[in-house]
């Protein structure tokens, strides 16, 4: 079921980058169209994050060392790191953590 | 390949290519970090890299592995990854007028609307210098992405428990360096704040996948909120 998925996943991506090129250019300059697709992804990322950060076994909310990861995610960004290090820092921060719990 | 401008300047070029390799060796870079997420989530290395192969639009992907990572079914996996997919369709509205590619040329690129490939090009201002920032890019990440992706698989794959490693945290982190940069107005950070704290209560009450997707509704809402002109940038 999961390849199910990831071709479903695959086809639409696929479409909707073929949209952008194949659409009348009209359809970008309305406002509301241009404010929504802007927040899309930022609602999107947002609730990802809680998700991965907070949820537990099954349907529960949990508080572990994943926040301390975040945390560390969020020092690595003010200071400006690239990328790779703030994933590399959330990863290794929760993993201490684990290591001396 | 045609082109309606003059011919590109061989300097101006050179620096177009350099520029875009040294983004395509940083972006690609990241998906060994994608390939160890996939493996630790529950997907096999053939699945984890097929997602970089026929996805090829990073947050997409993330979102897919993390919708699958909290036990959601995979089809909710791939609507997350859709809505993420959208810009990519706003990318391609910027970029058709300016690549000015048709046909078969047109279908073939599309696979490389990104947003790097998209940043690298759409900044240009000839058609010429346009498609070697958009190819160079788009070249480049797509094969060191799938390149990393692999690396990252197969180093996930024997690493054991992804937990010892942090790696459920990295997912996090991952979305939250992909959404940091996107924070730089108030109605975005409030769209942030509004999602989060909605899909962290949808947790317990319903199924993996959902409360991610309900997030969309936020950004519907502020985003017609903003209509008036009284909510995008107040």
């Amino acid at each position: 079921m999961i390849w199910l998925g990831v071709l479903a996943c695959a086809v639409g991506c696929y479409a909707l980058k073929v949209a952008g090129l194949s659409v009348p250019a009209s359809v970008l300059e309305r406002p509301l169209v241009q404010r929504i697709a802007d927040l899309l992804p930022v609602a999107l990322l947002a609730a990802l994050i809680a998700v991965q950060v907070f949820s537990g076994d099954g349907r529960s909310l949990t508080v572990d060392a994943r926040l301390a990861g975040l945390g560390a995610a969020v020092v690595a960004l003010l200071l400006r790191a690239p990328f790779l290090v703030v994933v590399v820092a959330s990863a290794l921060t929760a993993a201490l953590i684990r290591l001396a719990g | 390949m045609p082109t309606p401008d003059p011919p590109l300047d061989p300097a101006e070029r050179r620096r177009i290519v350099s520029d875009s390799i040294a983004v395509s060796v940083a972006t690609g870079a990241y998906g060994i970090s994608f390939g160890a997420i996939g493996v630790s989530s529950g997907l096999d290395v053939l699945q984890t890299c097929a997602l970089s192969l026929l996805v090829f639009t990073g947050a997409s992907q993330f979102a897919f592995v993390g919708v699958i990572a909290a036990g959601g079914a995979p089809l909710l996996g791939a609507a997350s990854g859709l809505l993420l997919g959208v810009r990519n369709t706003l990318y391609g509205l910027r970029l058709a007028p300016l690549l000015d590619w048709h046909g078969a040329r047109r279908t073939a690129a599309a696979h490389l609307v990104i947003d790097e490939s998209t940043a690298m090009s759409v900044t240009r201002d000839s058609t010429a210098a346009a498609r070697v920032g958009f190819l160079t890019t788009g070249l480049g990440v797509f094969s060191l992405w799938n390149l990393s992706t692999l690396i990252g698989a197969l180093a996930g794959d024997a690493l054991g428990d992804p937990r010892d490693y942090g790696l459920d945290s990295a997912v996090g982190g991952a979305f939250l360096a992909l959404l940091w940069p996107r924070l730089n107005t108030p109605t975005a950070r409030l769209t942030a704040i509004l999602a989060a704290v909605l899909a962290t209560v949808l947790v317990p009450l319903t199924p993996a996948g959902i409360p991610v997707l309900a997030a969309g509704v936020v950004a519907l809402g502020l985003g017609l909120r903003g209509r008036d002109g009284t909510g995008a940038d107040s």
